[in-house]
C-alpha cells in the first residue's frame, strides 16, 4: 500500500471512527484530554502496523480494540501510581484497583450522548462549544474546523485547548445527566447545532452568502442527536427545522452567488428528500404529543413554505398565527420581526409596518441589518419608496456580508428609480 | 454528497428464505449504527422478485413481465441513502454494513444532485 493511500484511509477513518473511539474512551478514562490523546495513539499505532501489513478487513474494529487496550493500560498504570502514593502515606489501602474484567462495553448511544453533553457543556461559551463539538463529535480536524469558521487554525486550536482546560478545571468528567438536569443540557446542545447551521445558512462574514459545509455538519450533528434522543420533541423540532431549511440551500443562491429570497426561489430545485424528512419529523412530534417548543414551532412554519408548490400558495395567515405563538414563548425581537413579515404578507404591508415600527427603537435591534431590510421591503410594498430607499441603505451599511450589502444597494437603487418615476 | 449503498440478493433470499432473527437483528443494529453516525437519510429492503414485475420498453411498447426474474445475483435486495463527505467515507459505512450483516456484495454509487447538473 502506498503512503498516500494509507494517509487518505486513515483520514477517512478518523472522520468516521474517532467520535465513537473518543466517546468510548471518555467513558473509560473520564476526561477529554486523555481520551483524545489515547485515540490519537491508537491511530498512530494503526499507521505503524498497517504500513507494513496493509489495512485489515475490519479497520474500525481494530482501532476500537486497540484504543480500549491502551485505555485499560493507562488506567492500570494510574492505579498503580495511586496505590504507591497510598503506601507512602501509610493510609489504609482501599480496594480501588480497577478490575479490568469489570469493564464492559456500555451502550454506544450512551457513550456518544455523554461525549456530546461534555463538549456542549453550558459552562463553555457557544464558540468554544461549537469548535469542540465539531472536532470531537463530528470528527473534523482542527484545520477543518478553522476553515469552516474562516478562522486561523491557531485561533481554533487555542479555543479547543482553553475549552478542555475549562472543563478539567471544573472537574467535569464523563457523565450522563439525570432526568432533572437533562432538559437544560439538551438545550445547550441544540443551541450549538443551530448556531453551526445558521453560520452556514446565512454567513455573518466572508464573501459567500452560504457555507454549505457548515450546514452539513450541523445536519450530521442534528441527525445524530435525534437518533440518540428519539423522544425529545424539541430536538426533533430542531432537526425538522434544519432539514427543511437545508432543502432550499441550492435554490437560495443565484448564479453569481447572490442571495435568492424565499419568495423568488425556483421551488423545483428544493431538495425533496430533505423536505420529506422534515415533514416526517413534524408528524413524529405530533404523534409524541410533545409540548410545542420554539424549534418545533419554527419547523411548523418552515413546513408551511415546504408544502406550498408556488410562492402564491403560501398559507400566510397560518404562518402569522404560528409566529403569534412563537413570539409568546420566545419574546424575541428577531422573532417579532419575522412575525411582521408574515403579517405583512397575510394582511398587507401596513399591518406589517405596524409590527415593525416599535422594533426600530428596540435597543437589542440596533445594528441588526435585517430590521431595516424588512422595514424597507414593507415600505416599498406600501408605496413609500423614498422611505424604503433609506431603510435599504441603512441595512447595506450594517451588514458585514458582501452579497447581502450588494442586494440592499440594488434594492435602494430600484427604489430611487420608483421614486423618481412617481414624482 | 450522497451515496446509494445497495446490496444484492442471494439465491436463498430470492427463493423466499426469510432472514433469520439474527440477520434481522444485525440489519436493525446497522440501521441504528448509521443513524447514530448522522449519515443515514433513508433506506429500504425489497421482497424477492416473485412479488414484483419488470417493464421492458421498446419503440414505445411496454411489455410487462411478472417476477420472478432469472438472474438472482443481479437483483437488489435493499438500499440505503447516506450523506457523507467522500466516496471513501461511504465505503467505510458500506464496509460496516457488510461486516455486520454478512451480505455477499454491496455497491456504492454516487447520487446525482442538482449541483451536478449545472
Amino acid at each position: 500500500m502506498e503512503a498516500g493511500d494509507l494517509d487518505a484511509t486513515l483520514a477517512t477513518l478518523w472522520r468516521v471512527e474517532s467520535p465513537r473511539v473518543v466517546a468510548r474512551l471518555v467513558r473509560l478514562v473520564g476526561d477529554l484530554d486523555t481520551a483524545e490523546e489515547l485515540a490519537q495513539d491508537a491511530f498512530v499505532a494503526a499507521i505503524e502496523k498497517w504500513r507494513h501489513e496493509g489495512v485489515p478487513g475490519n479497520p474500525a474494529g481494530w482501532l476500537n480494540t486497540t484504543a480500549r487496550f491502551l485505555a485499560v493500560d493507562r488506567i492500570r498504570r494510574r492505579d498503580t501510581k495511586r496505590h504507591k502514593y497510598r503506601l507512602v502515606a501509610a493510609t489504609t489501602p482501599r480496594s480501588t484497583e480497577l478490575d479490568i474484567g469489570q469493564i464492559v462495553d456500555g451502550d454506544l448511544a450512551d457513550d456518544l450522548l455523554g461525549l456530546i453533553f461534555m463538549s456542549c457543556h453550558p459552562i463553555l461559551s457557544p464558540d468554544a462549544r461549537s469548535a469542540l463539538t465539531l472536532k470531537l463529535v463530528c470528527g473534523l480536524t482542527t484545520g477543518e474546523v478553522a476553515r469552516a469558521f474562516l478562522a486561523p487554525e491557531a485561533t481554533i486550536a487555542q479555543r479547543v485547548v482553553r475549552a478542555k482546560r475549562t472543563l478539567a478545571a471544573a472537574d467535569i468528567r464523563f457523565e450522563l445527566p439525570g432526568p432533572a438536569e437533562r432538559p437544560a443540557r439538551l438545550a445547550a446542545v441544540r443551541e450549538v447545532v443551530y448556531l453551526v447551521f445558521n453560520e452556514g445558512y446565512s454567513a455573518t462574514s466572508g464573501d459567500s452568502w452560504v457555507r454549505p459545509e457548515l450546514c452539513s455538519e450541523a445536519l450530521r450533528l442534528g441527525r445524530m442527536l435525534a437518533s440518540l434522543t428519539p423522544d425529545d420533541t424539541e430536538t426533533l423540532g430542531l432537526l425538522a427545522l434544519i432539514e427543511l431549511q437545508a432543502s432550499r440551500l441550492t435554490a437560495r443562491v443565484g448564479p453569481q452567488g447572490d442571495p435568492v429570497l424565499l419568495m423568488d426561489q425556483d421551488r423545483t430545485r428544493w431538495d425533496r428528500l430533505l423536505i420529506q424528512r422534515g415533514l416526517a419529523l413534524i408528524e413524529q412530534i405530533h404523534r409524541l404529543r410533545g409540548t410545542v417548543g420554539p424549534y418545533a414551532l419554527q419547523a411548523a412554519i418552515a413546513a408551511c413554505h415546504a408544502r406550498a408548490a408556488t410562492a402564491a400558495d403560501t398559507d400566510w395567515p397560518r404562518i402569522a398565527a404560528l409566529y403569534d405563538g412563537l413570539v409568546q414563548i420566545t419574546s424575541s425581537p428577531v422573532v417579532e420581526l419575522n412575525r411582521a413579515v408574515a403579517i405583512g404578507r397575510a394582511f398587507g404591508p401596513q399591518a406589517g409596518l405596524d409590527v415593525v415600527r416599535p422594533l426600530l427603537d428596540h435597543p437589542a435591534m440596533r445594528g441588526y441589518h435585517l430590521l431595516p431590510a424588512v422595514a424597507g421591503d414593507l415600505s416599498c410594498g406600501a408605496g413609500n419608496h423614498e422611505e424604503a430607499r433609506q431603510y435599504f441603505l441603512s441595512s447595506a451599511a450594517l451588514t458585514a456580508n458582501t452579497q447581502q450589502r450588494r442586494t440592499m444597494q440594488r434594492r435602494a437603487a430600484d427604489c430611487a428609480t420608483h421614486h423618481a418615476g412617481s414624482t | 454528497m450522497r451515496y446509494m449503498v445497495m446490496h444484492y440478493e442471494t439465491e436463498a433470499m430470492e427463493n423466499g428464505v426469510t432472514p433469520t432473527p439474527e440477520q434481522q437483528a444485525a440489519i436493525g443494529e446497522y440501521m441504528r449504527e448509521s443513524a447514530m453516525a448522522g449519515v443515514l437519510l433513508g433506506g429500504e429492503g425489497v421482497h424477492p422478485s416473485s412479488a414484483g414485475a419488470r417493464l421492458e420498453i421498446a419503440d414505445g411498447d411496454v411489455r410487462i413481465i411478472d417476477g420472478p426474474f432469472a438472474e438472482a445475483k443481479e437483483l437488489i435486495a435493499g438500499f440505503a441513502i447516506l450523506e457523507v463527505d467522500s466516496l471513501a467515507e461511504a465505503i467505510e459505512h458500506a464496509r460496516k454494513f457488510a461486516l455486520m450483516t454478512g451480505v455477499e456484495r454491496v455497491d456504492v454509487r454516487r447520487v446525482v444532485e442538482f449541483s451536478d447538473l449545472q
